[in-house]
């Protein structure tokens, strides 16, 4: 493993001792397991992909994020946190009146959020508009819109998914968070829709898919995204909701609960025995 | 009374001054639903097609596109009829355009019953209502061509969430090139009398107009108030309207519940003193297809109609 991933992976696992502290602290339960299936992949994203400047978050020339899955918000809070954006005092304030951290991301109140998300369907077709301007403006940015499996099921996503190849769109790239768990149980259950990786390619989009906790695999694949010319990417990335504390992963309960002290600090050990052997 | 018609639109009106805010503003993008032909886009297409979107037939991906352009720094113009404006892309405007306040526009054709032929699924009875409960948005109606140049202009200039309501084909002609428009004021377009203040907006003032001599008639003397900006609404206006008349009579293509009626309701309330307001408008019920026109006399809004009403309730 070369240094810059081993990096990556130390700042993936601090970013989820954030995500385990806000669900700790915050008001009210926060959505932690969600935050986590995600983590490695918008860790990737601030700490090596993106061009982004935390002195300047407006900075016009920023490579762009929405979090269309936002209530995922933990995990962007935390990465912004660390990368320099705000202090990280401001992560327990998360929910809580007067805070800078909305229950879900407001572009208006937190530096570094470049779109308000969190109803969902809705963050492709934002961040399709996002590339657009881009475009135009011929700004060398990409936009990134990180997207769960189980949002798919909304109809907004298709219009996106339908336009943005044919407007010849190659500045975007979807991650679609493939967790397997939405809120009232596993996503096959809900609604089985096989072959969605082959749905997106036959509508215009080159697909990769990956592990999406292999650092090695998400730098590769956001790497060959931004470089490909022609037509939008849709990483499809394989991933487990709670990654990272063992009583979290594949348990949905996680999907929106605050740890008791007992877990929280169970929690934290198991992140900091991790980190020993990064 | 002869009646006159505008030669254009105010969808034409719009489309050329859109088209003139395209030229000032090179950051200003107009997108459409497959409206890009019938909202208006046709002279900003033929200078600027590169700015110019037609998104297919998808409203909510038109509303993001929007809102995602606006985030970026742009400008944005989305467009397409009433009821998909106010309610297909209800919480796309919500929450992605009001509450952030991002720079787009909603343009919203086929307002009131302009949506004529086409029946209720096309027309536009309750935008304003939808459109007016939500926070930073500036809400305009127009009443004609020359008006909606005028409108246009304004909001196309203005930077932040806005909703203009226009129509489809020529309506009559009210006013000339020297109309003026301000955000959140009203225009005093008659001060005959303060037996009771007429307080309208887009095709109804026309028509207010046409009653006036029924009710002079009577021994009625009125003041008539244009409100084409609904949302933020000159206060002072209904006010001075309450103190002034102590009764106030509106008339809008719109349910009279949610739209100008009430809202001039809300302002009546802070009053000092008490104030009667009889609302004109659709009676809260769907209405049907047929010409413009004809729909206009059969929901309320015909001359004699609003005269009665006047009438009635200074008796």
């Amino acid at each position: 493993m070369n240094d810059s991933i081993r990096e990556l992976n130390l700042m993936a696992n601090t970013i989820r001792r954030d995500i385990i502290d806000i669900a700790f602290k915050a008001q009210g339960p926060s959505h932690p397991g969600p935050a986590l299936s995600c983590t490695d992949i918008v860790t990737a994203l601030y700490f090596n992909i993106m061009k982004v400047d935390p002195q300047n978050p407006t900075w016009e020339d920023r490579d762009r994020f929405v979090l269309s899955k936002g209530h995922a918000a933990p995990v962007i809070y935390s990465a912004l946190a660390e990368k320099g954006f705000f202090p990280k005092e401001w992560l327990p304030t998360i929910r809580r009146v007067n805070s800078h951290l909305q229950g879900h991301p407001d572009m208006k109140k937190t530096p570094g959020i470049d779109m308000t998300s969190g109803s969902l369907g809705n963050g492709l077709s934002a961040a399709l508009g996002m590339a657009i301007y881009l475009r135009h403006q011929k700004k060398n940015s990409q936009v990134y819109c990180i997207i769960g499996d189980g949002e798919l099921q909304e109809g907004l996503i298709w219009e996106a998914i339908l336009a943005a190849p044919a407007m010849g769109i190659d500045n975007l790239t979807a991650i679609v968070d493939c967790n397997h768990l939405q809120s009232c149980g596993a996503v096959t259950d809900i609604q089985h829709i096989p072959g969605m990786a082959k749905a997106w390619e036959a509508l215009g989009w080159n697909v990769i898919r990956i592990n999406g906790h292999n650092m090695e695999e998400i730098v590769s694949a956001l790497e060959r995204a931004r470089d490909f010319r022609g037509m939008p990417t849709c990483i499809m990335a394989d991933t487990v909701k709670g990654k990272g504390v063992s009583f979290m992963e594949f348990d949905n309960a996680w999907h929106q609960k605050a740890p008791s002290e007992a877990q929280y600090n169970q929690a934290i050990a198991e992140l900091e025995e991790a980190r020993k052997c990064l | 009374m002869s009646v006159t018609y505008d030669k254009i639109s105010t969808r034409d009106a719009f489309g050329i001054a859109l088209a003139e805010a395209a030229r000032e503003y090179p950051n200003l993008f107009a997108i459409g639903a497959d409206t890009t032909k019938s909202m208006g886009f046709k002279p900003m297409m033929a200078e600027f097609p590169d700015r110019v979107i037609n998104n297919g037939i998808a409203e909510q991906n038109m509303a993001m596109i929007g809102a995602g352009i606006a985030a970026t720094g742009g400008r944005a113009v989305v467009a397409t009829y009433a009821p998909f404006a106010s309610m297909r892309i209800s919480e796309q405007i919500r929450t992605f355009v009001c509450y952030p306040n991002l720079d787009v526009k909603v343009i919203s054709g086929l307002g009131g019953l302009s949506g004529n032929v086409e029946g209720v699924t096309h027309q536009g009875l309750e935008d304003i209502g939808v459109m007016r409960s939500m926070a930073n948005m500036v809400i305009a109606v127009p009443a004609d061509a020359a008006s909606c140049t005028a409108i246009s202009r304004v909001i196309l200039d203005y930077t932040g969430p806005a909703y203009l309501r226009i129509g489809r084909g020529p309506v009559e002609k009210v006013f000339d090139e020297d109309y003026t428009f301000q955000i959140g004021k009203a225009n005093l377009l008659d001060d005959a009398g303060t037996d009771v203040a007429i307080i309208c907006n887009g095709c109804a003032v026309a028509r207010v107009l046409r009653a006036k001599a029924l009710w002079e008639e009577a021994g009625i003397h009125a003041r008539i108030i244009e409100m084409p900006c609904v949302k933020p609404i000159d206060e002072e206006a209904i006010l001075a309207a309450v103190r002034d008349c102590g009764r106030i009579v509106t008339a809008e293509e719109h349910n009279v519940i949610g739209g100008l009626g009430s809202a001039v309701c809300e302002v009546v309330c802070k009053a000092e003193k008490p104030c009667a307001v009889t609302r004109i408008g659709i009676d809260d019920i769907y209405t049907e297809s047929g010409p413009h026109n004809e729909l206009l006399d059969k929901y309320n809004l015909s001359p004699e109609h609003i005269a009665d009403v006047v009438k009635n309730a200074v008796k």
